[in-house]
């Protein structure tokens, strides 16, 4: 049953990654700028540019190139970058994990944060809790990530030495990497036993993604208090109270669980809302993730790496949606038997 | 008629705060119900049938402020009683059902765990033993196949079942006391019949007592044995049910009786009662709230406040000219 829920959702995602493989084969050529012109480099002449582009196939015509593109994707290819000189997918698989590393921290840090938030607020409307909640929500919503990362780089690293300096997931000067088995730091550093080395990835960790995750913040709070508050409205919740049920029980096994499908839904959304704002977190802390990796591609036209990005960021959207509908399944009876 | 009442509410006056003023939603209330009996409390929609039953079960919202009158349930204070004392007596001692039952229940839930969840809060069922007794819950108001309902969501249930669900659930800790509150609107008329034959047949075979909230005088008149009339916040007539359908006293009673149609009647004999509820936000409100509808008005009715008469044995009305 299970099973084949999940096969038919992964089948209906299919028509959208057909479409993603062709807007971003459309988007990298319209990219202003000329690929072959900046691989060829500024000392090279109108017939060596003319050579490298057709080296690229970057004369022929569009749906030749689509083609050509469609034929590599086949074969697990995505080109080659034009400027780290390796494979797209090589330099994906290398950087990947260090910008889920930090999206996961940041949504962990702001789930944390603000479901307990939006629960109490939404059980004490007016209370203090509430104010409080009210006014991260409006401050995680007006300042904008790079901002508040910039402040935060400024504040604990600069003025107050808190922070170590924004180098990147771990200082190479005093610290080793351990070698990778997750690529994900903090657990490859325990793994190895390299206790120093976790500290010292937690803490270039701990601002990049509370500037992130408090970005995350805002959405999940307000969602959270107001499907709670209708949760806490409704009929259920007041035949729970007639019949007498504790209040912890109302609050969590009734009012929060019902709360908790609107909670999920908005999880999904505000995850890919973090790998997009991950390109900007990652400049300012110069993390090696797929988000400095695009900034760079794109400042370089190097379409390949864009074009790799993109789709890569459009099959995670598309995983992460199928996650979402099963974790509702798993919530809600009426979605699992398609009611 | 000399054992004390199981409910009995005295002189209750409750007023809602809200942005506009203050809504004077009951004043000076009183009714009471016995041991076995079944209680009707018979209005028109904002007449304060469901604020009183919120009342006693202690579920208003917050801005509602009780102002003055007593409530007693099987002796105890239900208003000086400490917040607890109230709520743990809730669904063990006192459980009230509500309208639309699909959506009273909740949605992502089995109807069995429900239940479950309602005996193990009250009762010394442990988890284990919770299952059974639900299921013999489930049983009592007379669902088939109860060990595979269950397991049953209340969007597999049709709204007859829910509201059966519900009762069970209300009556899985045999409490003394029923309030249902308008527990057959929205069901189609056969489900109705068998709803409330259910609770009349439990209400006649234990000690347990009552209280159908419902607009409908008809439906009332066919199960209830006493009757209280509101009208805008104002308990205008309680008297036996035969006594009230022979002889209304109040006015706005005898309009109601006028209005309840037969099975015989047509559209076109269909009665209505003419003008509306008195806008109770009103700081100038008519001693007698009924006045500017009634067509027995005396010179009385403005001066001085309505108290309750007797005009006949448990028959009490509040009107200065009663027919």
């Amino acid at each position: 049953m299970a099973y084949r829920a999940v096969l038919q959702r992964i089948a209906g995602a299919l028509p959208s990654l057909i479409g993603v493989v062709i807007v971003t084969f459309l988007l990298s050529r319209a990219l202003p700028g000329d690929p072959a012109a900046y691989f060829a480099g500024p000392a090279a002449n109108a017939a060596s540019v003319q050579q490298v582009r057709e080296s690229l196939g970057l004369d022929k015509s569009w749906p030749e190139q689509f083609w050509r593109y469609l034929s590599d994707l086949s074969h697990g290819s995505l080109g080659h970058s034009l400027t780290t000189g390796q494979s797209v997918v090589a330099d994906l698989v290398q950087r990947l994990p260090a910008s889920m590393e930090l999206t996961f921290c940041a949504l962990i840090f702001a789930i944390i944060v603000a479901v307990p938030l939006g629960v109490l607020a939404a059980a004490r409307p007016d209370s203090i809790v509430d104010h409080l909640c009210r006014a991260l929500v409006t401050m995680g919503a007006a300042f904008p990530t790079f901002f508040v990362a910039l402040l935060f780089v400024y504040v604990f690293y600069y003025v107050l030495g808190w922070a170590p300096q924004p180098v990147g997931r771990l200082d190479e000067i005093y610290y080793t990497f351990p070698s990778e088995v997750t690529g994900f730091l903090l657990i490859d550093t325990l793994i190895a036993g390299d206790f120093a080395a976790f500290r010292g990835a937690l803490a270039q960790l701990i601002l990049p993604t509370v500037s992130l995750g408090l970005f995350a913040l805002a959405p999940i709070a307000r969602m959270t208090r107001a499907a709670m508050l209708a949760a806490l409205g409704s009929d259920f919740v007041r035949t729970a109270r007639a019949n007498g049920l504790a209040a912890g029980t109302v609050l969590f096994t009734y009012a929060f669980r019902n709360a908790l499908l609107a909670v999920v839904n908005t999880l999904g959304m505000v995850f890919s809302f973090l790998l997009g704002s991950n390109v900007l977190i990652e400049q300012v802390f110069g993390w090696p993730g797929v988000g400095s990796y695009a900034v760079s591609a794109v400042i370089a036209s190097d379409y390949a790496s864009v074009q790799g990005f993109v789709l890569l960021m459009a099959v995670a959207y598309v995983l992460l949606n199928l996650v979402v509908d099963l974790v509702a399944g798993l919530i809600d009876p009426r979605v699992r038997f398609g009611g | 008629m000399s054992a004390p009442p199981l409910l009995d509410v005295d002189g209750l006056t409750l007023d809602f705060r809200t942005r506009a003023g203050r809504v004077k939603a009951l004043d000076d209330i009183s009714f009471s119900v016995q041991r076995g009996e079944i209680l009707g409390i018979v209005g028109e929609s904002g007449s304060g049938k469901s604020v009183s039953a919120y009342a006693v079960m202690d579920l208003l919202d917050g801005n509602a402020e009780i102002r003055g009158g007593t409530m007693h349930f099987g002796g105890a204070d239900l208003i000086e009683r400490d917040r607890a004392a109230v709520r743990s007596m809730r669904g063990r001692e006192i459980s009230m059902i509500f309208q639309s039952p699909r959506t009273a229940l909740n949605p992502i839930r089995s109807v069995g765990r429900q239940i479950a969840d309602v005996l193990v809060r009250h009762g010394p069922v442990p988890r284990r033993q919770a299952k059974e007794k639900a299921i013999a819950a489930l049983r009592k108001v007379r669902i088939p196949d109860p060990e595979r309902r269950y397991d049953a969501y209340p969007f597999e249930l049709s709204g007859g079942m829910c509201q059966r669900v519900m009762i069970a659930m209300a009556l899985a800790c045999e409490p003394m006391l029923l309030i249902a509150d308008e527990p057959t609107t929205g069901l189609d008329v056969t489900t109705q019949a068998v709803i409330l034959d259910l609770i009349r047949d439990l209400v006649d075979n234990s000690r347990m007592a009552a209280i159908l909230i419902t607009h409908d005088l008809g439906l009332a008149g066919e199960y209830c044995d006493r009757v209280a009339v509101m009208h805008a916040g104002h308990v205008v007539e309680t008297a036996p049910m035969a006594a009230l359908l022979g002889r209304p006293a109040h006015p706005y009673s005898a309009k109601l009786v006028a209005a309840t149609p037969s099975s015989a009647a047509s559209i076109d004999e269909l009665a209505s009662i003419p003008g509306n509820l008195p806008n109770l936000l009103r700081d100038d409100l008519p001693y007698c709230r009924f006045c500017d509808r009634c067509d027995r008005r005396v010179a009385r009715c403005d001066t001085e406040p309505t108290p309750m008469t007797a005009v006949g044995e448990d028959h009490l009305v509040r009107c200065w000219s009663p027919l």
